[in-house]
């Protein structure tokens, strides 16, 4: 059995990628920056985009922490399948609920005056 | 195409002459007596044992959902308090009808019994992935079990089991202690899931591709997808519920500012596709039970497996069909209605393949072929009415009626339990390695047709003319329908038949521990890898054999007249 | 391993050097990749677990932005932020621990759990300071009906409804420019404030449970790697408990700028 500085399982080959060092530091830092940069936008007001930008960098940090830290990026597709399989039907989920409360709220502010 | 009546196995399977102690030199050394004591038994982590165990426990959910099953059929043979008085009472009863029902029978019936046993051995595995979860799923079950139960003790609640706010955030009884004890369930059935995929995924030996998995094992794979996708929405669900209660959260009562279509939104996503969790797993072992007892490979591999994945897929799809007059806005009604009907193809597909598979078959009619026929009927029966119930229009007019009642149990009931029953009588003589009496099962069968039909037919007629569903005293509504009293009445009879059918299977199955003769490895003649090792099996699973073969296949095996089995053609 | 003359004597055989491989396994990878496995699985779930709460925020958000305008009022952006840079960084060093583990650091691999288990004990404590904030000033949702249980005292419980320290409230609402409410006004708004905590609440409070318990289970690691019990040819707990954390991680991101930085 050779030990070398990678990982290994009894027949050699490796049991996991080694992410290297230098790699999750920037992976740091960069959600470090993005932290900074939400923050700091949320003084000033964009309309409509507000909460696309806000949600847009909360994506890009999550990507970076799936990618990097949860070693996404070197694992096989099927770990990457399940967590984008698990976000969509989140997405279905959160879009159909959310577009038929919009669409029926009609019928409650009728229901508040009324109750008035 | 030639119908056996299974005559060839006698029915007479009480042999003259047989003792007791012939029974346990078959058991010896089987994964029931090795390792033996009673610690063995609690701390397994034996998947055989703990499929066994949930199925012992399951059998007992059952009796006691049929128990309350009985007391609401009593209570509206008559029009007007029969053996309630009040409105409050009933909701109870029906409320933990159904509550134990789904959560502590159905949901769990055929994945964490059947599967559990089934799986690894099917696959070629010598466990599933993670046995040490397998055990707490068990538990977790069991620990779920007692909160239903201390729910019973502290009276029961009468929400019905959707436990819909804005009643559920104010009314007296025991909800947290239902709510917590469905959240633990919950996780019972995740964690199953869990196993199943990562097992199916990781622990096929070499040989075993994906499609030459039997089809059980695909439904299993379907079924594990919905259970890790949708009960974790069930679990927050009842937590937010749970909250609200204690702590008047305000996320779905309307007093406090909460919104109570989101509840029903929030708990259909997950009690839809749970519904595929029920019926998938039954339309798998009705597979296994028509390719055996019509001794010819399934027609339309590709097709089956694939319709279980789209079942799992579409079932997340149209939740919405349950909240047609919920206050849901009309465009998502709309919406929710045509993909309903979309849902309804692969069971079709399915359908047509299991007839194909039997047209020109060797049929043979033992007690799980007669359940599967009965499955095909009775659930072919409950997916039409879907069809009904999915278009907006007759949906507004039979919502909260009796045809809904009708239409779930003729799936629910008529499809899943019966696939349940097929597989227990089918796999029944490996688990326990006995052999039952074939005509008392078939008479069980016919039994349970009858009554089922009896019951619950009689309920679309009524339910489509106005019965209300969750009401114990319809006498107003005699007036303008008097024939009510009629059809309840035909309706209870087929109740008790039906649940009378349910204890002769009981006792036909107990019968057999105590009497039945000890039951060869593989007495159907089925191609699967359980099939190859002794009934029961022992402790240790057999390894697959080198080359897996095509387990539709049944020409390899030749009967044996001397152990009333199948054998490999060359030995 | 597996082959035509495998049977169960010779199965797993291989196994045997290794007390760490499972009899049901035939080898390490194979139990290495199932457990990864199962566990991405099991964040699936989570996901699924959190994205009902988040449901529940969208609705409320698309209907009636006000709860969230009113309500961020009352949240400290500064220790938000702070809470978030600290997750992060924990993050970073359970990346690292699950590195040292790989690599068969067992000092670097210790040092890392625990400074991962003091970050989450610093996010844990200023979670804490935010909620003390809210309890001081009632507006944790049903906190008089907690009161009431653990007081002792008899007779019938207070209503549910959200009553918060009016003079507070008021206080906060008039440095944002909305002075002088009337009562109808004021009550319009505490109705709203008492959503936005429902939500907030459920979201936070749902968030460090799952911490905690991922403190209790990176403690459980930290027991085993100074025990030794990790190294190159078996580190799976550090890689799924990383896993996990990452995921909490995750789960706070998005939480931190849906609740603190509205405008």
């Amino acid at each position: 059995m050779n030990h070398s500085a990678s990982s290994i399982s009894h027949d050699g080959a490796p049991l996991a990628h080694v992410v290297p060092v230098g790699v999750l530091l920037g992976v740091f830092a960069a959600l470090f920056v993005l932290t900074a940069v939400t923050v700091a936008v949320s003084y000033f007001d964009f309309g409509a985009f507000n909460l696309v930008v806000a949600l847009g960098v909360a994506t890009v940090k999550a990507a970076l922490v799936a990618l990097w830290f949860m070693h996404l990026r070197y694992d096989g597709g099927l770990h990457a399948f399940l967590f984008l399989t698990a976000a969509a039907f989140l997405g279905l989920f959160l879009i159909i609920a959310m577009f038929d409360s919009v669409e029926y709220q009609p019928d409650v502010q009728a229901w508040q005056q009324r109750a008035r | 195409m030639e119908i056996n009546f299974f005559t060839r196995s006698p029915c007479a399977c009480y042999q003259p002459g047989y003792r007791m102690t012939d029974s346990i030199s078959s058991t010896a050394n089987s994964y029931l007596t090795d390792p033996p004591g009673l610690r063995s038994w609690l701390f397994t982590l034996d998947h055989k044992r703990i499929g066994l165990m949930f199925l012992v426990a399951i059998g007992a959910a059952l009796a006691l959902g049929a128990t309350f099953a009985l007391l609401i059929r009593t209570e509206l043979t008559f029009p007007g308090p029969t053996i309630v008085n009040s409105g409050y009472a009933y909701n109870r009863l029906f409320t933990l009808h159904g509550a134990i029902m789904i959560f502590l029978f159905i949901l769990p019936s055929m994945p964490s019994s059947f599967g559990n046993f089934v799986l690894p051995m099917m696959l070629g595995a010598k466990d599933v992935a993670f046995p040490k979860l397998n055990l707490f799923s068990l538990y977790l079950y069991v620990i779920g079990v007692v909160f239903f139960l201390l729910v019973l003790v502290f009276g029961g609640v009468d929400t019905g089991w959707t436990f819909y706010p804005p009643y559920s955030t104010g009314a007296a009884g025991p909800v947290v202690l239902a709510v917590v004890g469905a959240f633990i369930l919950g996780f019972s059935s995740i964690f199953t899931g869990i196993n199943f995929l990562v097992t199916m995924h990781t622990m096929r030996p070499p040989g075993m591709t994906w499609f030459r998995m039997p089809l059980f094992l695909w439904a299993l794979y379907g079924t594990a997808i919905i259970q890790v996708l949708a009960t974790p929405v069930l679990a927050i669900t009842l937590l937010l519920l749970g909250v609200e209660r204690l702590l008047g959260f305000g996320i779905f009562d309307s007093e406090l500012g909460g919104d109570p279509v989101l509840f029903q939104h929030f708990f259909w996503f997950y009690s839809h596709p749970a519904v595929y969790i029920m019926i998938l797993p039954a339309m798998g072992i009705v597979t296994e039970v028509i390719a055996v007892f019509s001794r010819k490979h399934i027609f339309g591999y590709k097709f089956i497996a694939f319709s279980s994945i789209a079942i799992a897929t579409l079932g997340f799809l149209v939740w919405g069909h349950h909240m047609f007059v919920s206050g849901q806005s009309p465009i998502v009604g709309m919406i929710f209605s045509a993909l309903t009907f979309t849902v309804a193809i692969p069971s079709a597909i399915k359908v047509f393949n299991w007839l194909a598979t039997m047209y020109k078959g060797s049929i043979g009619l033992a007690p799980p072929m007669c359940f599967a026929l009965i499955f095909i009927f009775l659930f072919g029966i409950g997916g039409l009415t879907g069809l009904f119930l999915g278009a907006l229009a007759t949906n507004v007019h039979v919502h909260d009626t009796a045809f809904i009642v009708a239409h779930f149990h003729y799936t629910m009931a008529g499809g899943a339990l019966m696939a349940f029953l097929a597989g227990l009588y089918y796999w029944w003589p490996k688990i326990t390695g006995r052999m039952y009496s074939i005509a008392w099962g078939q008479i069980s069968a016919l039994l349970i047709f009858i009554g089922f039909n009896l019951t619950y037919f009689p309920q679309f007629i009524i339910g489509s003319r106005g019965m209300p569903r969750r009401y114990f005293d319809y006498t107003r509504l005699l007036e303008a329908h008097p024939e009510f009293t009629f059809y309840q009445i035909i309706s209870t009879v087929g109740g008790f038949m039906f649940v009378g059918g349910l204890a002769l299977v009981a006792f036909v199955l107990i019968r057999s521990l105590f009497a039945g003769r000890p039951a060869p490895a593989n007495p159907w003649g089925a191609a699967t890898l359980e099939w190859q090792c002794s009934s029961p099996p022992p402790h240790e699973n057999t390894p697959p054999p080198a080359e897996v073969g095509n387990c539709y296949v049944f020409d390899d095996l030749r009967y044996d007249e001397n152990i009333k089995g199948y054998v490999n053609r060359e030995s | 391993m597996t082959g035509p003359n495998t049977t169960n004597a010779t199965r797993g055989r291989d196994g045997d050097n290794d007390p760490q491989l499972a009899h049901h396994f035939d080898t390490p990878r194979r139990q290495y990749d199932s457990a990864r496995l199962g566990m991405w699985i099991f964040l699936v779930t989570e996901i699924l677990f959190f994205g009902g709460l988040f449901c529940a925020y969208g609705v409320f958000r698309a209907n009636n932005p006000a709860i969230f305008f009113d309500g961020h009022l009352f949240l400290d952006k500064p220790l938000g932020a702070f809470n978030t840079v600290v997750l992060i960084l924990s993050s970073l060093t359970m990346a690292l621990a699950v590195r040292a583990a790989q690599t068969g650091r067992r000092r670097s691999l210790v040092a890392c759990l625990v400074a991962t288990i003091v970050c989450a004990l610093i996010f844990m404590g200023v979670k804490g300071v935010e909620y003390k904030q809210k309890w001081d000033h009632r507006m944790v949702p049903g906190q008089d009906k907690i009161f009431h249980w653990f007081s002792g005292e008899k007779g019938p419980e207070p209503r549910k409804q959200f009553r918060p320290d009016e003079s507070y409230v008021r206080a906060r609402l008039a440095a944002e420019g909305f002075e002088n409410l009337d009562q109808e006004e004021y009550d319009r708004r505490a109705a709203r404030l008492g959503t936005f905590m429902g939500v907030y609440f459920s979201l936070t409070a749902l968030h460090a449970l799952h911490v905690l318990a991922g403190i209790a289970a990176i403690f459980w690691i930290f027991i085993g790697s100074i025990r030794g019990r990790f190294g190159r040819q078996y580190f799976t707990p550090v890689d799924l408990v990383g896993l996990y954390w990452h995921l909490v991680d995750m789960i706070w991101i998005y939480l931190f700028p849906l609740l603190y930085l509205i405008h």
